[in-house]
């Protein structure tokens, strides 16, 4: 449950006057490097986010008055400095009077000097703060909330909205993810060696999953939200700069600055999805694209063998290069996807090879590879499996039998947009059928 | 949302000196401070407008002026793309250049394209 205090806190953000305005714009701006640094030294993100919005409480109430200070973000950081400072003091009071009971409570940051501890490298904070908020103690759900808040610095509301949960199912996300971060002493810092890329894989994991809650949303009215997949975008930007030798980053920027580049041709004048061979080319973002491949040569260019993210990148990229559907190199697509199968195999990474298979080497190559996975019990209620599946048949002239798998589609689906696509599909073999 | 940054020539017209390089440092740093954000999408300076052309439309006629252009405080000198959450957000970013004069201008993108 939230606190009183948070919840007057975060009223307070909601005034918006227009020197509030002004505030909660630079909050944006500095609450993750803030609470970066404060979790560094007192080591859990809990009490350096609030450490952080008690600073920013008393820039609220300064500010309008006094004016906003030349350096907003070191006024802030100092203001919660001092808080922060008073309460390692207490805390040490407090352990003390521990250690005088015999007990060995031993804190991280007790021997922290707070002043070097402030001025060290921000970007080293805040790639320790990632890998705290994307830690694997925590579910998906939960990493993906806190990430938004902490990382993000958007408001309890705005991850709500963004995933069509009541806003007090993520609070009480927010909320656990802090305890159990805590209950399991998961430390405040930059991983390195072999653990490092298990790490890293979860945080990629978290900024990939909020982006497709974006661009492919898995319930509600709309079919794209991009404020979702601005925001990934955004984490995944910030993180490709403060770990610019993982090619991995990379690898997911390019993937997420290329499909980002589709969305506005992904949506037809009334809201209804556009599949990627129907869209308007000329409609795609020629600004991300390029962004995404220098993305994906900057993940080349590190040498190491391509993981799954850089190849499907590498996909991406190869549609966005094709200046029509007809163009496009299937069977580069094909080759790339087996890489991905490799390295990364899964039920769904097949399905998309299929789909590449069968626009390479004709739909009734990619209705046997289909056809493999229709046991396949992940993919039961996957309602792009009997989609797919109707795609290839339609193709092959078998109308009635596309028909069913269309209709099957659009009864898994739970996007109201996309079920109603997969209808209109199936209404158009039973017209093929008639007629044909 | 997508902001332009449009640094208008002011003072700084082709005549001007060229930046101290201690100037030039602070810039830089201000622009690596706007890329770690993930704020910067595209940035660009141009060349003066003695070097540039005009192409006046009028009906079916096309006229092409040479540079360089009269209204010196009004021309655009360089531009930033930013990705930004909202309009507050880039005037604080800009708030924070290390200019000591000059005007820039911001302007959202529309995302509504003509098509």
């Amino acid at each position: 449950m939230r606190s009183p205090s948070t919840r007057a806190r975060e009223g307070a953000l909601a005034v918006a006057t227009e020197a509030n305005r002004a505030i909660e714009a630079i909050w944006r701006i500095e609450s993750a490097r803030l609470i970066a640094g404060l979790a560094r030294i007192v080591g859990d993100i809990g009490t350096a986010e609030e450490l952080a919005q008690d600073a920013l409480v008393a820039a609220l109430e300064q500010w309008p008055a006094s004016g906003v200070p030349e350096k907003p973000g070191a006024w802030l950081m100092s203001t919660a400095k001092h808080r922060a400072t008073d309460l390692i003091r207490r805390r040490k009071t407090l352990e003390r009077k521990y250690e005088e009971l015999g007990r060995d409570v031993e804190r991280d940051q007790g021997g922290t000097d707070l002043d070097t501890a402030i001025d060290e490298d921000v970007g080293d904070d805040l790639l320790g703060l990632i890998f705290m908020a994307c830690h694997p103690v925590l579910s998906t759900d939960a990493r993906v909330a806190l990430t938004l808040r902490v990382l993000g610095g958007l408001t309890t509301e705005e991850i709500a909205r963004g995933f069509l949960v009541p806003v007090s199912s993520i609070a009480q996300r927010i909320v656990r993810a802090k305890r159990t971060l805590t209950e399991a002493h998961v430390r405040f810092e930059v991983p390195s060696g072999p653990e490092r890329s298990a790490r890293l894989a979860s945080v990629l994991e978290v900024i990939y999953l909020i982006f497709n809650e974006g661009y492919a949303a898995t319930a509600g009215e709309d079919w794209i939200r991009p404020s979702l997949c601005e925001e990934a975008l955004r984490l995944g930007r910030i993180l490709a700069e403060l770990a610019p030798t993982e090619s991995e980053v990379h690898g997911l920027v390019a993937l997420m600055e290329i499909h980002a580049s589709r969305l506005r041709a992904r949506v037809g004048p009334s809201g209804e999805p556009v599949l990627l061979l129907d869209q308007d080319r000329s409609r795609w973002d020629h600004l991300l694209i390029s962004r995404g491949l220098a993305a994906l040569e900057r993940a080349e260019r590190l040498g190491a063998a391509m993981g799954p993210y850089a190849l499907q990148g590498a996909i991406a990229a190869c549609h966005a290069r094709a200046a029509t559907a007809a163009e496009t190199d299937w069977p580069r697509i094909v080759a790339l996807y087996d890489a991905v199968a490799q390295l990364a195999p899964s039920p769904v990474v097949e399905l998309n090879r299929a789909v590449a298979v069968g626009m390479a080497f004709g739909p009734a190559a990619g209705l046997e590879l289909v056809d493999a996975l229709v046991p396949e019990p992940s993919l039961k209620s996957y309602h792009l499996l009997p989609a797919v599946r109707g795609d290839l048949l339609r193709k092959l002239g078998r109308s009635e039998e596309a028909r069913a798998e269309f209709e099957r589609a659009a009864s898994l689906t739970e996007n109201a947009r996309e079920r109603e696509l997969l209808k209109r599909r199936a209404a158009e073999c039973a017209a093929e059928g008639m007629t044909g | 949302m997508r902001v332009l940054i449009l640094a208008k020539e002011g003072n700084q017209s082709a005549a001007a000196t060229p930046p101290t390089a201690e100037a030039m440092a602070e810039y830089q740093k201000f622009n690596e401070e706007l890329v770690k954000a993930g704020v910067v999408v595209a940035a660009g300076r141009l060349s003066p407008s003695s070097e540039g052309k005009r192409v006046q439309f009028d009906g079916s006629k096309r006229r092409v002026i040479d540079g360089p252009f009269a209204e010196t405080k009004e021309l655009v000198a360089g531009y930033w793309l930013w990705q930004v959450r909202s309009m507050d957000e880039a005037i604080e970013w800009l708030k924070r250049a290390p200019y000591d004069g000059g005007t820039f201008e911001i302007r959202e993108v529309s995302q509504h394209e003509g098509a």
